[in-house]
């Protein structure tokens, strides 16, 4: 809400997109549209942020994307590790090894939400605390939450958490609370203030470079050129959810 | 006329009354201490995971829920279909339908993650979520039963509002169960869910379930004042009962027939059918068997009056098991996420996921079915709603 309230008469102004659009659904322009520096803060509809995962790149011993993301949004501590059953414990982003049944080739990659176009969890919750920006990015408010967990249930790929006990030592950036559902939020205040996930930052820094992140809408972006150049897959393709993140080399 | 003949009074405090409602009462108050654990600790006091996210409370709310709209079905069986001996039981059925609902309920509500927020349920509705209908529907379905209850209470109305008013209950009850097997029907993720017939076989489960449950009820009740409950409504009720078991098998079977056909279901038929454990178990053994054959046949090859209360335990227990099967199995059972691939690492990736409930849980299901059963002996303590008999010789006046 805070982000409407900054906004003022001149943003709107210079964006002539929001202008035109306001007096149809004015809430909801006003966070969408944006062109300026300051407006670029806002979650916006001309995007949809997505993760290309590519299989090949990715080491079976590396970690570092979910250390980064523990680290990001607070999770996972040794603290909150202690107090609860390990399958009680959350879990944005995991790393999986698989192996090809008939060819018998390994392969590694993280597994997180997979910021669906058409969300089984956005569907089903009673409140609308299950949600998908305009940018494409699911995520839940936590103010609405009321810990259901029929998100959870009508996930496919188990990308969802339930806090199971108190939090403490909080990441400002992350607020998390006991009794209410979580997941990869693609890095949401990281994306709005210009910056790129912290997943993709650490294997980046890990020299795999093995995630790449970028607007699937803009077709001059990398992700796009690459979804174009290489074979990619969805997990649960049969599903037809369209999810923003893809894997090659699968 | 049948609803001139029956005479309906408040029940009597007998000792017998008090006896039971105090032990109701102490598993009242164990629930309510249960709860008060669980939120204070969290869900990591429970035995519920990120796998097995819906555990054993879910199993009791669901099981009264369903079993809620079934024990309408005495009252509606008199007023819609015009069946003359069931419309002394008529009045308690609703009020029976009622709390049994309230119970579930109360189960769900005080499992959530944010009970608190409840306000937030009740005001925030993302129409596109079967449970937010369901949020309307069960609500919705104690404002129009009581409104049935309060017809059929009222003698100096024209009778043909109370057939309305049971009309209208009968249809939102079908919407109702309808609308309960659809949170799981609807789930496209998991392959023990995702079927259309979950709608449908739920309704059928409350026929079943809920009868069951109306005949122990009030047979307690009748019998805790000395009242009479005839050998022949009894039996008659048992063949009904019969019937209504039978086709919750016939649905069952229809259900696994189906996902036995699709390829891709084979894996969770595999499991629930033959290598499933304790689900394997509870499916053949409890399900099947106990809740299923043994009373069917206890009810149509020895038609008793013990023969049919014991029918209508073994239906509950067999429906107990059936809900626990489709709900904590269909988790348990992996999420296909990597077609294809074995998972060599991961996070419970293609494993079977554990779940043993803890104390506490058991403690907040019982306490729902405590507040379901204590509700609908306040309620027969203060309304007029149960005859003071229900013997054969009215059956046969009534036809």
């Amino acid at each position: 809400m805070t982000n409407r309230a900054e906004m003022t008469r001149r943003d709107i102004l210079k964006s002539g997109a929001a202008a035109s659009t306001l007096t149809l659904a004015p809430g909801v322009t006003l966070m969408a549209f944006g062109g300026t520096a300051e407006a670029s803060s806002r979650a916006d509809a001309g995007k949809r942020w997505g993760l290309l995962i590519d299989a090949s790149k990715c080491a079976a011993d590396c970690n570092d994307c979910v250390t980064a993301c523990k680290v990001e949004n607070g999770w996972g501590s040794q603290t909150e590790l202690e107090q609860i059953d390990p399958e009680q414990a959350p879990e944005w982003i995991r790393k999986v090894t698989l192996r090809d049944t008939s060819t018998g080739r390994e392969v590694s990659a993280p597994v997180m939400c997979q910021h669906c176009e058409a969300p089984p969890c956005v569907d089903v919750c009673p409140t609308g605390a299950s949600m998908k920006r305009e940018d494409g990015i699911v995520l839940v408010d936590k103010h609405i939450c009321i810990g259901c967990r029929y998100c959870m249930m009508a996930c496919p790929f188990k990308a969802r958490s339930f806090v199971h006990a108190e939090i403490t030592d909080q990441n400002v950036q992350a607020p998390r609370g006991k009794g209410t559902v979580e997941s990869c939020n693609l890095c949401a205040p990281r994306i709005d203030s210009g910056r790129i996930p912290a997943c993709v930052e650490a294997c980046e820094k890990a020299g795999h470079s093995a995630i790449l992140f970028g607007d699937l809408k803009d077709p001059d972006s990398a992700i796009s050129k690459a979804l174009n150049d290489y074979d990619s897959v969805a997990l649960r393709a049969d599903l037809e959810l369209d999810p923003g993140v893809r894997y090659t080399n699968l | 006329m049948a609803m001139e003949q029956t005479i309906y009074r408040e029940l009597k405090a007998t000792p017998g009354v008090w006896q039971i409602a105090a032990l109701l009462l102490a598993f009242l108050a164990a629930a309510g201490g249960a709860w008060f654990y669980m939120e204070h600790h969290g869900h990591a006091v429970t035995g519920m995971t990120n796998q097995i996210v819906w555990g054993l409370p879910h199993v009791f709310a669901i099981f009264l829920i369903v079993a809620a709209s079934g024990a309408l079905n005495v009252a509606s069986i008199g007023s819609v279909f015009g069946e003359k001996a069931y419309k002394p039981m008529g009045r308690f059925s609703s009020l029976l339908a009622i709390t049994l609902l309230v119970g579930g309920l109360a189960i769900v509500v005080l499992d959530l993650g944010r009970a608190d927020r409840l306000i937030v349920a009740m005001t925030t509705y993302n129409f596109s979520s079967v449970v937010a209908w369901n949020v309307l529907l069960y609500n919705g379905f104690v404002a129009v039963v009581a409104v049935y209850l309060v017809t059929q209470m009222m003698r100096a109305l024209d009778y043909k509002w109370v057939r309305v008013a049971g009309f209208v209950a009968f249809l939102w009850r079908l919407a109702l169960t309808t609308g309960t097997g659809s949170i799981f029907g609807w789930l496209v993720a998991r392959p023990g869910y995702d079927a259309a017939i979950m709608a449908p076989m739920f309704i059928i489960m409350s026929f079943s379930f809920g009868l069951a449950i109306f005949i122990l009820v009030t047979l307690t009740l009748l019998k805790l004042n000395d009242r009479i409950f005839g050998e022949e409504l009894l039996k008659r009720l048992g063949r009904l009962l019969g019937v209504f078991a039978s086709a919750v098998l016939y649905f069952a079977l229809v259900f696994h027939l189906t996902n036995l056909y699709a390829t891709e279901h084979g894996g969770y038929e595999r499991f629930i059918l033959m290598d499933g454990g304790i689900y394997t178990m509870l499916f053949w053994g409890v399900q099947v068997m106990l809740g299923g054959l043994i009373p069917i046949a206890l009810v149509f090859l020895n038609p008793s009056r013990s023969s049919t209360i014991l029918a209508s335990i073994l239906v509950v227990i067999g429906g107990f098991a059936q809900v626990y099967v489709i709900v904590i199995g269909g988790q348990a059972y992996p999420l296909e996420i990597f077609p294809g691939y074995e998972v060599i690492e991961g996070f419970h990736e293609g494993v079977v996921s554990p779940y043993t409930p803890s104390i506490w849980e058991l403690m907040l299901g019982l306490g729902g079915v405590a507040l379901a059963l204590f509700a609908a002996g306040v309620g027969a303590k203060v309304l007029r709603v149960l005859p003071t008999n229900l013997s054969d010789g009215n059956l046969a006046a009534k036809g």
